[in-house]
């Protein structure tokens, strides 16, 4: 697939008005944290987690610098900040993950004999399918529903991790940050220079080219 | 940055909320000797009530568990970080539609939820104050839409909200304060839509500021209003009613979580048990007012429960806690060649509220108005992945598609139900105080509201050439009733002035009260009915009916 936004990469605007000093503060704090700390998960969950982030978002093989979404994960459920509600069908967050990812292990052992991160691509795939229909039955689990863990935790927090990132930002055309200096063109088809110039099939150097200048 | 761990509204001083490290004064009064009235919580309700009562020239402290925040030097233009405005403590969700609840509704600020709401200000239609009576469900209000509408002028006045030259539904209104905003694409798709299936539709009344405002300067359409406004044009709570509260004498109390109310032997309330740095306080009060929002004040009037009240304070009908309405907040979205770019604005700067006003060709009994829309990648992707189910690939490549999707979506009225309910859990919180259990599920009228939406709104769509589309069928927004207003104290906790039938010194003023929700978002109705609640509560001290304890 080519590149919708070719050349844009939102953190261009870092030292632009868009940011304010809190702003940089809190995102620099997030594309600074080490892809390979953990604090939370032992081991064997924390393979377990990084396969599973690397099934939900795909990221571009081309991605020098990775989301660090496993990462990002771990620090939320090491911090225990929670979402200020639970569905009554989960356990708490930390104790949902921690089942959750015992029983995505427990079912890639009983169908392949492997951990879940030793699977291969379609393996992990397939196993993934099964559990988002409730197609699973360990005891692992315990009570713990394997759909509602797949809708409710395991995509919404692997989901959120990846939109709070400035690649991902970068990805999709998002203007980022955007406080004080705000947006002046509203209409259709309209963009301010501080914005993510879309590729146009055949015209993609010219987006190139103003995306290099948007700061 | 402020780390939010002690307050800031202390040693005679309030943050200035205008200017970065700033402070203004404000008086303090003892814990020993009574206030007028002690008010729990400073959002819409309570914040605006706050003020009034104030201005009266009554004594008035208020509390808020939330910090106490300088929108300019505390806001980043961040989803994650912006969390710290929503109310996270623990609450358990139940029944056939549990509920998202956290950021989607409510607010642990001082200034309530309206510092992080998307200021939608839209008035009642008249008819609904009497829902029974005139279009024949659920309940009537004990209140009178011509005296609301005078009410509502003060609030738009007030928050100076941006709003057309003319309004299309209902009776006349006098001018918004200030100019419509500029509309963006997305809100351009609406007009579209609603032009082409030939109904009405108009730029969308907003409590953020159009031109100028003493210190405040108008919004600069960079879209980030529901993660909290740094710029200061939204006219929330905190930065419209609570200065002119502190002004007039108020204190704020912040950080500070009221746990308990207290009464005496003749059943009156005597004040308030309160945690603030880590230690219980008391506040005496002659009066106290609960405006925690739909389910902290239920919560707090369960949690206060005593030998006298066993069942809770307020609570002879049985009521509290009962008939907590939502709003549906269903929604279709849709795909658009053309480059929409749905983050630059406030989120819904256009409405058609026509199937508030149009009772024919509905199945259904109540309202909806539908609104464009503009969310942030994280609410995006998210309602992609588990609206959708979409992970993997496909999802990234729905997600390709950000700057030209579009929706239409709904606020939508459902029916008053005892079942859905506020009610104990025997879990705590980090206060040691009981958390709430939140039971929700839509009735059949409610699910054949939201199916008329959805048929209408996929109409509006393809009338725009949009493709892919495909519908949201299950979000919730707003929370309200659990403590319904009424004429009749077996029916209801409280009168038409907000005050309890069993305790004539306490009252509720919030979301709360309301007997029914209708199809718009409520600030603008609850911030009316706290300022009719305090002249009221004006003339009944000038006639001498307000209980001395
Ligand atoms: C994302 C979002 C968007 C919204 N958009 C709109 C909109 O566009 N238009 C609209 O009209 N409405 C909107 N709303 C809804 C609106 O914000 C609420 O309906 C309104 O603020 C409710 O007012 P309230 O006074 O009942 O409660 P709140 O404004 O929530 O205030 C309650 C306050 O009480 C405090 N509190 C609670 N319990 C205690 C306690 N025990 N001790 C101390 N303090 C306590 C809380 O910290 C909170 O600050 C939106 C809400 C959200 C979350
Ligand atoms: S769009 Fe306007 S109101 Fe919303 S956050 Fe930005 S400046 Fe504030």
């Amino acid at each position: 697939m080519t590149e919708r936004y070719p050349g844009y990469n939102v953190l261009n605007k870092r030292n632009s008005v868009s940011w304010n000093e809190q702003t940089r503060a809190v995102i620099d704090a997030r594309t600074g944290i080490d892809p390979d700390f953990h604090r939370f998960c032992d081991e064997a969950e924390w393979k377990a987690l990084r396969a599973l982030c690397d099934q939900i978002i795909p990221q571009p093989a081309d991605r020098t610098v990775k989301v660090p979404l496993a990462a990002m994960i771990d620090q939320k459920l090491y911090s225990g900040k929670g979402d200020g509600y639970r569905d009554a069908r989960l356990p708490e967050q930390d104790k949902a993950w921690r089942l959750g990812l015992a029983a995505i292990d427990t079912e890639a052992v009983a169908a392949c004999e492997k951990p879940f991160s030793d699977l291969s691509n379609d393996q992990r795939r397939w196993l993934l399918c099964r559990i988002q229909r409730g197609q699973v039955s360990s005891e692992a689990w315990q009570d713990l529903s394997p759909a509602t863990f797949f809708a409710k935790r395991l995509l919404h927090d692997i989901v959120s991790a990846y939109y709070a990132h400035p690649a991902s930002w970068s990805e999709i055309g998002f203007g980022g940050p955007a406080g004080p200096r705000g947006y002046v063109r509203m209409n259709f088809d309209r963009r301010d220079p501080w914005e993510a110039a879309e590729a146009s099939p055949g015209r993609e150097d010219r987006a190139r080219r103003e995306n290099e200048r948007v700061g | 940055m402020w780390d939010e761990s002690s307050p800031r509204a202390v040693n005679g001083r309030a943050p200035d909320v205008f200017r970065p490290g700033a402070w203004v004064p404000m008086r303090e009064y003892p814990e020993d000797k009574a206030v007028d009235f002690a008010i729990v919580g400073t959002g819409a309700g309570g914040g605006t009530l706050a003020c009034k009562l104030a201005e009266h020239g009554f004594s008035v402290v208020a509390f808020d568990a939330g910090p106490y925040w300088r929108p300019l030097e505390d806001f980043a233009s961040d989803e994650t970080h912006q969390s710290k405005l929503y109310w996270t403590d623990k609450r358990i969700v139940d029944g056939d539609n549990p509920l998202q609840l956290g950021a989607n509704n409510s607010g642990k600020s001082v200034g309530g939820s309206t510092v992080h709401f998307a200021m939608v200000s839209l008035r009642f239609r008249p008819e609904w104050f009497k829902s029974r009576s005139k279009l024949g469900y659920a309940v009537d209000w004990p209140l009178d839409w011509r005296e609301m509408w005078r009410y509502y002028s003060e609030v738009e006045q007030a928050l100076k909200v941006s709003g057309p030259l003319r309004y299309p539904w209902g009776p006349a209104r006098p001018r918004y304060p200030y100019r419509p905003h500029e509309l963006n694409a997305a809100a351009l798709v609406l007009a579209e839509g609603a032009e082409a299936l030939g109904i009405d539709w108009t730029p969308t009344p907003l409590a953020t500021l159009s031109a100028p405002r003493g210190l405040a300067h108008p919004c600069v359409y960079r879209g980030m209003c529901v993660i909290g406004c740094s710029t200061n044009a939204k006219q929330s709570v905190l930065v419209t009613w609570l200065p002119r509260a502190l002004e007039a004498g108020a204190e704020i109390r912040d950080l500070a979580m009221v746990g308990s109310i207290e009464h005496d032997t003749a059943g009156l309330a005597t004040g308030v048990h309160y945690q603030r740095e880590g230690r219980w306080h008391f506040q005496r009060a002659r009066n106290v007012v609960v405006a925690g929002y739909a389910i902290e004040t239920p919560r707090l009037l369960l949690n206060s429960a005593s030998a006298r009240f066993p069942d809770g304070l307020a609570n002879s009908s049985g009521l509290v806690g009962k008939n907590l309405m939502v709003q549906s907040n269903q929604a279709v979205w849709g795909v658009m060649d053309r480059e929409i770019r749905s983050y630059k604005g406030p989120p819904s700067l256009a409405i058609t509220e026509h199937w508030n006003y149009a009772d024919d060709g509905k199945d259904f009994h109540g309202g909806y108005c539908y609104m464009s829309q503009g969310p942030l990648p994280i609410v995006w992707g998210t309602t992609q992945a588990s609206k959708r189910g979409l992970w993997g690939q496909d999802l990234l490549n729905a997600m390709e598609n950000y700057n030209h999707q579009v929706g239409l979506k709904i606020v939508g009225e459902t029916l008053p139900q005892e079942r859905n309910c506020v009610t104990l859990s025997d879990e705590r919180d980090q206060y040691g105080l009981r958390i709430p259990r939140v039971t929700y599920a839509f009735c059949d009228n409610d699910k054949r509201l939201i199916a008329h939406s959805l048929r209408f709104m996929r109409q509006a769509l393809e009338a725009v050439d949009a493709h892919d589309i495909w519908d949201e069928d299950d979000d919730t927004c707003h929370l309200n009733g659990t403590a319904r207003m009424g004429d009749d104290p077996s029916s209801s906790v409280v009168n038409a002035d907000c005050r309890c039938w069993d305790i004539p010194n306490l009252w509720i003023c919030d979301g709360s009260v309301f007997p029914t929700v209708g199809g718009v978002n409520p600030s603008l109705t609850i911030e009316a009915i706290a300022c009719r609640t305090a002249d009221r509560i004006k003339a009944m001290a000038r006639r001498g009916e307000l209980s001395r304890s």
